[in-house]
């Protein structure tokens, strides 16, 4: 089986502490993802609308990509990301006419139909690399971490590209408990943050991210676990405007899943650049002794 | 708000469109208020997205249009989800929008973001908003 992998515009730039902690694990668990050659942005949000073709260019030219490479699959970080890429693939393969309208446009290119298989990285870690196995990994186990998840909405809608159905999912609870944390049952793990509304109606936005915040804060989580740049910037560094304007009690830090498993693997802690997170995010690990402290 | 409703308000190129558009029965909606209950932006609205389905099937384009709704909406799916009627509302509301935006007007303006804003701002929240709000 061979693999491809699709970074997306924000790992390689303001989200370094997903894309780097999620390489460098995946190598630590003896995976080698190959990187796309000439990838594209993929969008970012789906087109809705049926008569807007135009908008499945960008993530269509990402799947024939990799399946140039001849992969099987497509491994995707960012759960946006993965959203429009996996909902691209589905129009190739479900929809005849939009496919064949597609391929006739892009006539320079190979045609397609789906061949490939988008998967988010915590089905990958599920599926390739067990539970058992990652739990036999773990060299610093994240004992007493009390961590909710947060899937959000681009992981778990619509029901057609779910990695796992919204409301019953377990996979992020699964990866949390295997890195030896404990998985705190968060009310609000399917919300939305606000998303890119927080450029336009930043206050509505503001409003959504402090919902999300509050419903683990009052089940005591310790952090918050999310795999997407957009919550990331929303529920995280837009945090101190949440406690200032919006009734939230405490700072709950955020982390990249990557991240939590970079640190329980026992990798460098410099490569999960925790001074990309919220700021709490490196003083908590530090405090629990699950990182080294920094040098100041 | 009281609304005049006769065979004259109704404009069914309007209902046509966005039927077209959306690729959704926007009759199949029963007026539940679920999508109301379930999102998480309605707060801000100044017409809750029952009531922007509500006048849709009426083809009051004008109150439609003149509301914030679809512009506040952030696509998230969750009145898809919880839909009894199998309506896919983010897909009426970016029709809604698309008459909008396709008359080449913007519903945000990227000039006006402020710098430290566009620093820290990943880009899929950059790409995405303008995606979504800008012609």
């Amino acid at each position: 089986m061979k693999v491809s992998y699709y970074p997306g515009c924000t790992l390689k730039t303001k989200a370094r502490n997903l894309e780097d902690t999620a390489l460098a694990a995946l190598a630590a668990l003896g995976f080698e993802l190959e990187e796309l050659p000439r990838w594209n942005c993929c969008g970012a949000v789906t087109s809705l609308a049926q008569d807007d073709l135009l908008h499945m260019l960008a993530p269509v030219r990402d799947l024939i990509r990799a399946k140039e490479q001849g992969s099987d699959k497509l491994v995707t970080i960012c759960s946006m990301c993965y959203n429009t890429l996996a909902r691209a693939n589905l129009v190739m393969r479900d929809d005849a006419v939009k496919r064949d309208a597609l391929n006739h446009f892009m006539d320079e290119e190979p045609d397609y139909a789906g061949e490939v298989e988008v998967v988010h990285l915590l089905n990958f870690i599920r599926d390739e690399v067990g539970w058992d196995k990652l739990r036999a990994s773990v060299k610093r186990p994240l004992t007493g971490l009390r961590v909710a998840p947060y899937y959000g909405c681009t992981l778990v809608r619509p029901a057609e590209v779910a990695i796992e159905p919204a409301v019953e999912a377990t996979v992020f609870e699964k990866f949390i408990e295997a890195l030896g944390a404990e998985v705190v049952d968060n009310p609000g793990a399917f919300d939305c943050c606000g998303s890119y509304q927080i450029l336009s109606n930043p206050k509505q936005a503001l409003g959504a991210a402090a919902d999300v915040l509050s419903k683990a804060e009052v089940v005591g989580a310790d952090m918050l676990a999310l795999s997407c740049p957009l919550c990331d910037y929303n529920l995280g560094k837009r945090q101190k405007e949440l406690v200032a304007d919006h009734g939230l009690k405490t700072q709950l830090p955020t982390i990249y899943f990557t991240q939590l498993l970079a640190v329980a693997l026992g990798l460098e802690p410099a490569i999960c650049h925790f001074e990309l997170n919220h700021e709490g995010t490196r003083s908590l690990l530090e405090d629990r002794k699950l990182i080294p402290v920094s040098a100041v | 708000m009281r609304i005049l409703i006769n065979g004259r308000t109704v404009d069914q190129d309007f209902i046509e469109r966005v039927e077209e558009i959306s690729g959704q029965n926007i009759k199949q909606c029963m007026q539940c208020g679920t999508c109301s209950a379930s999102c998480p932006m309605e707060e801000g609205m100044d017409m809750s997205p029952r009531k922007v389905m509500h006048l849709t099937q009426m083809g009051l384009r004008e109150y439609v249009e003149s509301a914030n709704t679809v512009w506040i909406c952030a696509s998230c799916h969750t009145c898809e989800a919880r839909c009894p009627r199998g309506v896919d509302l983010p897909r009426v509301m970016e029709a809604i929008r698309l008459l909008t935006l396709r008359k080449n007007k913007d519903a945000v303006d990227p000039n006006q973001l402020e710098a430290a804003v566009i620093d820290e701002a990943p880009q899929v929240a950059m790409v995405g908003c303008f995606r979504k709000l800008t012609a």
